[in-house]
């Protein structure tokens, strides 16, 4: 993986410019505690169905419906139930992780 | 004293961080660059969740926009983090903005939860509090960098770090609103825009739909202020 130094220090300046925005927004919008129920409600419901699309996102490039998808499938089963089980997300991601990069690089399934 | 304290109460996160920020250094060494960009990451983005993305978008070579919308995406419930604060941070000063840049998940915990021994500054023991875990992310971050220099292996599927993360993130969320119906809802929508209207735009278009059907859902009553 070839990615020049430059393009990864304006990566990180963009990262870190959207962090601060997300981080600074309400300290610049609003001056006192806001109690409006519209971002109550946003509030709520927002973070969870954003986190789903970022999921569905993650595999924008993939065919679902075929037999190459099968070690995304068992990536994800495992990181779920590792996920369940001990609720450590750093085993969850990196055994997941681990073990899909094995299907992949073994091709195991293939 | 105030020093003590402070970092005392930062223990429990440095415990966390540490060992994430070696995870995090780990993975983003196998992009290739030095081990220090691990470290330097850890000081200007400063955010766990963003920076394990930007090891999966750099590997898939995202671009800038969608590095930015992605990212925004993903801190976006550190704007209902700021709202809950907003009074108890300093109007001014610079250690106000530095506070603001380090408000993470777990920065925001211990500074919701913990406060300042009495005849303190409260102010400088939340300084202190950020400062202390951003330290403990930064030096898991760089030693992790620096293992993963040591090591050499394949690197064919580690943008499966993606999923994975944000599979971990569906379930926590998941966690704090047990609703099925919500979360059915998202999947379906997010495999029908990737399917049937943009595979480029997916993100794009499927939170804009997201925001405009929870706001149909609420109705006209979310408009008035109580």
């Amino acid at each position: 993986m070839e990615i020049a130094i430059s393009h990864l220090l304006i990566v990180m300046a963009v990262m870190a410019v959207a962090t601060f925005i997300t981080r600074s927004l309400p300290f610049i919008v609003f001056h006192k505690q806001s109690e409006h129920p519209l971002l109550d409600y946003l509030g709520k419901y927002l973070p969870p169905v954003l986190m789903v699309l970022l999921l569905v996102y993650s595999f924008k490039n993939e065919a679902f419906i075929s037999l190459a998808f099968v070690p995304e499938l068992i990536g994800l089963l495992v990181t779920l139930i590792l996920h369940l089980i001990w609720r450590q997300p750093l085993i969850s991601i990196v055994t997941g992780t681990g073990v899909y990069m094995v299907l992949v690089q073994t091709a195991i399934l293939a | 004293m105030l020093l003590a304290t402070a970092f005392r109460t930062t223990i429990p996160v440095m415990l966390g961080y540490v060992p994430l920020g070696i995870a995090f250094g780990v993975l983003f060494s196998e992009l290739g660059f030095h081990w220090l960009y691990a470290g330097l990451m850890g000081v200007i983005v400063f955010a766990g969740t963003a920076q394990f993305l930007a090891v999966g978008l750099l590997a898939n070579q995202a671009g800038l926009v969608e590095v930015f919308a992605a990212t925004l995406l993903l801190n976006i419930r550190h704007i209902f983090y700021g709202l809950s604060l907003l009074n108890r941070f300093p109007k001014s000063g610079w250690r106000r903005w530095y506070m603001i840049f380090g408000l993470t998940d777990e920065t925001y915990s211990l500074l919701t939860s913990c406060s300042a021994p009495i005849g303190h500054d409260p102010v400088q023991f939340k300084f202190l509090i950020t400062l202390f875990n951003q330290i403990s992310w930064v030096l898991g971050c760089t030693l992790g960098g620096w293992l993963g220099s040591q090591i050499n292996y394949s690197t064919a599927g580690i943008e499966f770090v993606l999923p994975a993360l944000f599979l971990v993130l569906v379930i926590e969320q998941y966690r704090q609103l047990p609703n099925p119906g919500l979360f059915v809802g998202a999947l379906v929508l997010g495999l029908g825009t990737l399917l049937l209207l943009s595979r480029d735009q997916m993100l794009l278009i499927s939170c804009s739909l997201a925001v405009a059907l929870l706001l149909m859902a609420r109705g006209g009553q979310a408009w008035k202020s109580p």
